[in-house]
């Protein structure tokens, strides 16, 4: 018992030591951004314009990608194939190379020298210094966390009961929206909610594709790197406002439901 | 009908050889045999779930091996029912009439019809989760039956439920069965092989070994795990004698200084079991002056009650468990310790091969 209240006392004191290196900085950059200067940043027409290209960017990214991402999860939770770990480790390549290092991986598909860059530009579509380009560059990053959490979401669900709908009647594709897709939904939204948070939250990949339009990890770098500390910090206390909005709203959303009765 | 013939396949650690099977429209066959003897996969087959590497299935003269799973006409309800969590009893019910083009108002009608069929339409607005498990049972019959299948595969249906509502449900399948159903039903339970099959597959490592009505099957196992299943307590591992006097009558060595005669022509496989009924076994206190050829001296170990007489083990050498009645017990006091003689005939005893 006294060994018990040892240990809770070490990893209580070990984690509050870990909740503080979470907190503390931000804490910090709102207590020293004052509330007119907090104030002056909501009203700045080129910070609202850059938070709303992100949000918009990053949510564009999660629904294109999605329609490809679930299914892949899919593929990857029910099929047994040879190079199937070779290609769950192929998912996780953007999360641990160097974000930068993505971004001129990214540059060298869609730059008006590649195929796919002059076919873009043949029909209009700007993806370097474009929202193509932001949104390629964020949903690159951020892809991982999506295909993980419905792969995961999948894997939960029993294959007896998509075997029992088929011995019902129901074809593979009702199988798949009827049974498979709503049982794994709560983690599908999971990683619908991280994969958006974290392309809100790109920088390194975006600004070697696209530097203007000005998305807000960008116009926070050029502030800082042009104005100094004073002028960036009351753009970022905003913009991780609106993250964290974001982010609560959508985790209470994708929260699991009280047992049905 | 629905016939098996020669059905190949092999897991990475498990394989079905060579089963050749014929159910006859309305049958019930009983699927009995130990865990991992491949009954599962056997329900699988049928469904489509699982295709064959080799052999053929074939419904009603036509080959259904390849055919999909959607339009067998073959219904499975699995073991943990395989209910879907996240859909209410009644949409669980509708699942199969989706598909079909009905109204809204036929499906209403032919969900009411399967429920009360079952007895879960006071459970239509429930979800799974808040089933008890005879509750949860019903339905997932409800729900393959409303698929409408020509067969019904039973994946121990009635495994987990307490004693009453095993009864309830034994009623609810052998209406289904009367219904016109072809059913074939694994199970470990005698009570349900002997209430409801007519037919009984015995499968052992991928095989089936037996098949045939119960009464034979279990009068005369060819297997150990059915003779024990069928509740024959005396079978004693033995050899074959290589040769008898009588070539109708075989020597069962049971050990090194008791030989049991059995009626019947020599095995090829030598080793195997010798099967004595316990009640034909004769107990006497002095030599039993009879006809039967296999007779024993031995000492009872332990008496206890069982059903409304007694049950004792006689060591001889082998122990054996007799059957004897109160009175009888009493009368001859048959307390442990007693010296006894047995007498059964060589016409009793059965021989299983290993």
């Amino acid at each position: 018992m006294l060994q018990n209240w040892k240990i809770s006392l070490v990893f209580l004191f070990l984690s509050g030591l870990v909740l503080l290196f979470i907190v503390a900085p931000l804490a910090g950059m709102f207590l020293q951004t004052s509330a007119g200067q907090y104030a002056d940043s909501v009203a700045d027409a080129e910070v609202r314009n850059s938070i709303r290209l992100t949000l918009l960017c990053s949510l564009a990214g999660v629904l294109i990608f999605s329609v490809g991402a679930v299914p892949l999860a899919y593929l990857l939770a029910r099929k047994r194939f040879p190079g199937r770990e070779f290609v769950n480790g192929l998912v996780d390549l953007p999360v641990v190379i160097p974000h930068s290092a993505a971004g001129i991986a990214i540059l060298g598909v869609v730059s008006r020298s590649s195929w796919l860059g002059q076919a873009g530009e043949a029909a209009g579509i700007h993806f370097v210094g474009g929202v193509a380009g932001i949104v390629i560059a964020m949903a690159y990053v951020s892809i991982p966390f999506l295909i993980n959490a419905a792969r995961d979401g999948f894997t939960s669900v029993p294959e007896r009961l998509e075997n029992a709908a088929l011995t019902l009647g129901a074809s593979p594709w009702r199988v798949f929206f009827t049974i498979s897709l709503p049982l794994a939904k709560r983690q599908i939204l999971t990683g619908l909610t991280m994969m958006w948070a974290r392309g809100l939250s790109e920088f390194g990949a975006v600004v070697i594709i696209a530097y203007h339009p000005m998305v807000t990890p960008v116009l926070i770098w050029e502030r800082f790197a042009s104005f100094g500390l004073s002028n960036a910090r009351p753009v970022a206390a905003v913009y991780v406002t609106v993250c964290l909005v974001v982010f609560v709203g959508m985790r209470l959303l994708g929260r699991k439901p009280q047992e049905k009765s | 009908m629905l016939q098996l013939e020669n059905i190949c396949v092999q897991f990475p650690s498990f394989v079905v050889e060579n089963v050749n099977l014929e159910v006859n429209e309305y049958d019930y066959v009983a699927l009995l045999g130990m865990s991992g003897a491949g009954k599962t996969i056997m329900l699988e087959l049928l469904a489509g779930l699982v295709k064959p590497d080799s052999g053929r299935i074939r419904f009603r003269g036509t080959d259904i091996t390849n055919k999909k799973i959607q339009t067998r006409g073959i219904g499975l309800v699995y073991q943990d029912l395989a209910l879907f969590p996240h859909m209410t009893v009644r949409k669980n019910i509708a699942y199969p009439l989706r598909h079909k083009g009905l109204t809204a108002k036929e499906t209403v009608a032919l969900v009411r019809h399967f429920a009360n069929q079952s007895d879960v339409s006071h459970l239509l607005n429930r979800y799974p989760g808040t089933l008890s498990g005879g509750e949860a049972q019903r339905v997932a019959l409800a729900r393959t039956l409303a698929a409408d299948p020509d067969i019904l595969l039973l994946d121990e249906p009635l495994s987990n439920l307490d004693i009453k509502r095993k009864s309830e449900l034994r009623t609810v399948l052998r209406n289904i069965h009367k219904s016109g159903k072809t059913l074939i039903h694994v199970t470990h339970d005698y009570m349900e092989i002997a209430t409801l099959a007519n037919k009984v597959a015995v499968m052992e490592n991928g095989r089936l070994v037996q098949y045939d009505t119960p009464d034979k099957v279990f009068k005369h196992p060819k297997t150990e795990f059915v003779a024990r299943f069928s509740g024959i307590k005396n079978l004693i591992p033995c050899k074959i004698k290589q040769k008898t006097d009588d070539p109708g009558l075989q020597a069962a060595e049971v050990s090194d200084r008791i030989t049991i005669y059995y009626v019947g022509r020599q095995p090829e496989c030598l080793d195997g079991y010798v099967m004595i009924p316990q009640e034909d076994i004769i107990l006497s206190e002095t030599p039993g002056q009879t006809s039967a050829v296999n007779n024993l001296k031995g000492v009872v170990t332990e008496a206890y009650l069982s059903g409304a007489g007694m049950e004792l083990v006689v060591a001889t050498g082998i122990d054996l468990v007799v059957s004897v009645s109160s009175h009888s017990f009493n009368k001859m006091k048959l307390n442990p310790g007693k010296e006894v003689w047995l007498s059964f005939k060589a016409s009793a005893v059965r021989f299983v091969a290993v």
